[in-house]
């Protein structure tokens, strides 16, 4: 499947943002066809996996605001449910 | 009163809140549906507040812990976090251990 706008726009963000040894932005939204969040676009759900190291020595909460801060009016807007996988390397 | 100011008070006046979508028996969302699993798991009592029933809630708990989503878990005022988080503290035994340091009630 193609990789849609807000799909593209993430990657570019996380990567402008964090500088990643590893990122991965997974598109969950096939799984929740049909379901509450599901607003047709394809692109209701989804994973990222990102490890960088800015986020070494930061708690979960922070690292988990780190990404959403970076991503803007995605997560909750235009995309409904957002899955956040943060370590720093060696972790 | 504000809806910060509603926020506050039901945040501030129990010990462990969820913010989520339905309800604990009715779950609309499966981020709400974990969350509260976890804290059947941790077999501790809680308040939550359904978002889709209050729309001003639903939107000021956004900016109320500059967090853009739901579900949201509050223990002693304080946010911990969404269903990532708790699903990883509550791997890593972190969530038990708050608990028993806040000697937080049982459920039932």
């Amino acid at each position: 499947m193609e990789k849609g706008p807000a799909h593209i726009e993430m990657e570019t963000l996380l990567t402008a943002a964090f500088a990643p040894t590893h990122l991965a932005v997974i598109n969950d939204s096939a799984k929740h066809h049909g379901h509450s969040g599901d607003d047709g676009s394809g692109e209701s759900h989804f994973t990222v996996e990102i490890e960088s190291a800015a986020f070494a020595g930061v708690s979960r909460l922070m690292r988990q605001r780190m990404v959403n801060k970076a991503l803007g009016d995605i997560p909750g807007t235009r995309v409904h449910a957002l899955a956040i996988k943060a370590r720093a390397p060696g972790e | 009163m504000s809806v910060n100011e509603r926020i506050d008070e039901i945040v501030k006046g129990n010990d462990v809140v969820l913010f989520m979508k339905g309800s604990p028996l009715f779950p609309q969302c499966g981020f709400s549906s974990k969350a509260i699993a976890i804290l059947d798991h941790l077999n501790v009592a809680y308040e939550s507040v359904d978002v889709l029933q209050d729309m001003e809630i639903r939107a000021g708990i956004k900016d109320y812990s500059d967090w853009p989503t739901i579900p949201q878990l509050y223990v002693k005022g304080e946010f911990l976090g969404g269903s990532d988080i708790m699903m990883e503290m509550f791997e890593a035994g972190e969530l038990q251990a708050i608990v028993d340091a806040e000697g937080l009630a049982k459920a039932g």
